[in-house]
């Protein structure tokens, strides 16, 4: 006999609450409030009874703080460590290049939070006012939220299971006070656990204007990036499209291009074509990228001749022309 | 500790004999590899040596892939689930993911807490590993569900358990592994050590080599918290193509190509063993091998 059990036999996440129990049917279920796990979960009176179920208290509050933002931008990718948060901040950088553009980066990653550092803001807290907790601005018209702002001291892990990860991110969306402003870009954490369906929960009735796919060009991370367009499938979301970075090396010594993760399998170009994704372009390696990221520089300002600058650039304006702000 | 409770996990892990997890607050810096390769290199360092390797990024698993083990499933025997092993009917490597229970390989699973550690548990409990010299633990990015999930279950066999921490040389991935180890510290884990994963690359063309994620990062680290150093891995690309393609690549003129049954070696192993990282890979194993009883001794009393 195989496969004992098949993992995907469940409610529609979405509708499962967060404090639920292992085998929870999903608030919508037919069996809610009905089924053998319900047994001795708090909720369970809620469920079985037949009062229409409310909403999050927290959803009016959110659809009233985005109100004031035109787009709303996810950088996602199954995989980790493929350059999220590096591109997040580019396209940050990008956009608030111009003066008239008010842009803001949230950072959802909770336990390894990346973006303080690549921004340069490492050391920077937040500070509450009257409007709510205020982001932490680059420069004017760049405003950034991340647990990293929160933490006594750099060195200290964030122990948290889902729930007070969720209770986060609804604050970030809720209690910050991000203006008017014309882009949201959201940094998220590798997998497709409870941040992913959290933001899109709480997001639903603002509406995401689409997610940014990054990967890099082995199989093994292209593997993960396919299961988080299968997310963005199940979940609704728009896939503006597929990012690749880290594709091909050129050597400082003698200038010869090589492939240090090799796509054994097609790499990006190959996954965006079978999953019928637009290619928004590929990134080359460079060291230099890399370097920026950790002294909180933009790559783009520093090195405005590279052929990543280029591939970036391309890319970016590409975005912006799907959104149609081209 | 004698007096502890039998759950279902102790039984099962009763005789597994060490428990290594593999660990590091950032992704995509080599967890996996790092503990595909620390499984070969137990594995062969012994004839006798039983490893298994459990899995537990349920929702990015890529040790299925590595082993070159795609598409394989789970059998249900009356004793438990059946691992899948790595090395054919030698039955020394046991291999156990989510990647196995899925009924296409990219399908996502969209899990919250609660479902996470439900299934940490079934595979603590419901594997029927056997007897195990090493057990290796492959965790995902963070310190989150998965990882207290983990300590939560083995609390009863603490002594047994150790961690390796991964990470890459630059900045921004040394601040997660710093927050990685602050958690080891929380929970009382002891740490083997640290590797350096991706420190420098060597041009295949003039052999120059060049530092694509800056390099020394991890060594410095731990001198600075006085925890053991492993050793640095470079960037091998050889390595890279052997665990993602994980299909031997038949040379060129060869008509003869053995049935996989028949091959009866463990060819994935013979791979791995011409790459240049198995040879410094063996230096991280002899040290953890040489740090193991101090930290065991050092947590069991």
């Amino acid at each position: 006999m195989l496969a004992v059990q098949h993992p995907l036999d469940v409610a529609d996440p979405r509708n499962v609450p967060e404090n639920a129990p292992e085998h929870c049917p999903g608030t919508e279920s037919e069996l809610a409030g009905k089924s053998a796990a319900c047994e001795g979960c708090a909720n369970q009176e809620i469920c079985a009874s037949n009062i229409p179920k409310g909403p999050d208290p927290a959803l009016p509050l959110i659809r009233e703080r985005m109100s004031t933002v035109k787009r709303k931008i996810l950088v996602l990718s199954g995989k980790g460590g493929v350059g999220k948060s590096t591109f997040t901040a580019q396209l940050g950088w990008a956009f608030a290049a111009d003066d008239d553009i008010q842009t803001g980066i949230m950072d959802v990653d909770i336990c390894g939070p990346s973006i303080p550092t690549i921004l340069g803001i490492a050391s920077e807290q937040v500070h509450s006012s009257a409007a709510g907790w205020s982001p932490v601005y680059v420069q004017d018209n760049l405003g950034v939220m991340s647990v990293g702002f929160m933490l006594p001291s750099a060195k200290d892990a964030v122990m948290w299971r889902g729930p007070k990860k969720n209770g986060i991110i609804s604050q970030f969306l809720k209690d910050v006070d991000w203006g008017t402003l014309d882009y949201l870009v959201i940094d998220t954490p590798p997998g497709t656990s409870d941040e992913h369906l959290s933001i899109v929960q709480y997001l639903k009735e603002s509406g995401i204007d689409g997610a940014i796919v990054v990967t890099t060009p082995q199989e093994v991370a292209l593997q993960d990036v396919r299961r988080e367009i299968d997310f963005c499938r199940k979940v609704g979301i728009r896939v503006l499209g597929v990012v690749e970075n880290m594709a091909g090396f050129v050597c400082p010594g003698c200038k010869t291009e090589s492939q240090i993760f090799r796509p054994t399998t097609g790499g990006a170009k190959k996954l965006a074509k079978d999953m019928g994704m637009e290619m928004l372009g590929s990134v080359p390696l460079d060291p230099r990228i890399g370097k920026s990221a950790d002294y909180g520089v933009s790559f783009l300002d520093e090195y405005p001749d590279s052929p990543a600058t280029t591939a970036y650039l391309d890319i970016i304006h590409r975005i912006k022309e799907i959104l149609g702000d081209a | 500790m004698a007096f502890a409770q039998e759950t279902p996990v102790t039984r099962r892990l009763k005789r597994i004999k060490h428990i290594i997890i593999v660990c590091s607050g950032k992704g995509g810096v080599g967890k996996s590899s790092v503990s595909a390769q620390l499984a070969l290199s137990l594995h062969a360092s012994s004839p006798t040596a039983r490893v298994g390797i459990l899995d537990v990024d349920l929702t990015g698993p890529s040790i299925p892939r590595m082993l070159g083990l795609d598409g394989h499933g789970v059998h249900q025997s009356s004793d438990g689930w059946v691992p899948v092993y790595a090395d054919g009917s030698e039955a020394r490597l046991a291999c156990m993911s989510v990647g196995f229970l899925l009924k296409k390989k990219d399908d996502s699973v969209v899990w919250r807490g609660p479902k996470k550690n439900a299934m940490i548990r079934q595979f603590l409990s419901d594997v029927r590993w056997g007897e195990l010299d090493f057990l290796v633990i492959d965790t995902p990015p963070g310190t989150s569900d998965e990882h207290l999930s983990l300590l939560e279950h083995m609390a009863p066999v603490h002594d047994r358990l150790s961690a390796v921490i991964v990470t890459t040389p630059q900045a921004v991935a040394l601040m997660d592994a710093m927050k990685c180890l602050s958690f080891t510290r929380a929970v009382n884990l002891p740490v083997l050590g640290i590797v350096e994963n991706m420190s420098g690359y060597v041009c295949p063309c003039c052999g120059e080599i060049s530092n694509v994620f800056s390099t020394g990062g991890g060594a410095e680290m731990a001198k600075q918290e006085a925890v053991p150093f492993l050793g640095s891995l470079p960037v091998d690309t050889e390595l890279v193509t052997l665990l993602d393609a994980a299909e031997p690549e038949a040379a060129p003129g060869t008509s003869y190509e053995p049935h996989p049954a028949e091959r009866g070696s463990f060819d994935l192993l013979d791979r791995y063993q011409k790459t240049p990282s198995a040879a410094l890979f063996k230096n991280v194993v002899d040290e953890v091998m040489r740090t193991l009883p101090k930290v065991e001794e050092g947590s069991g009393s």
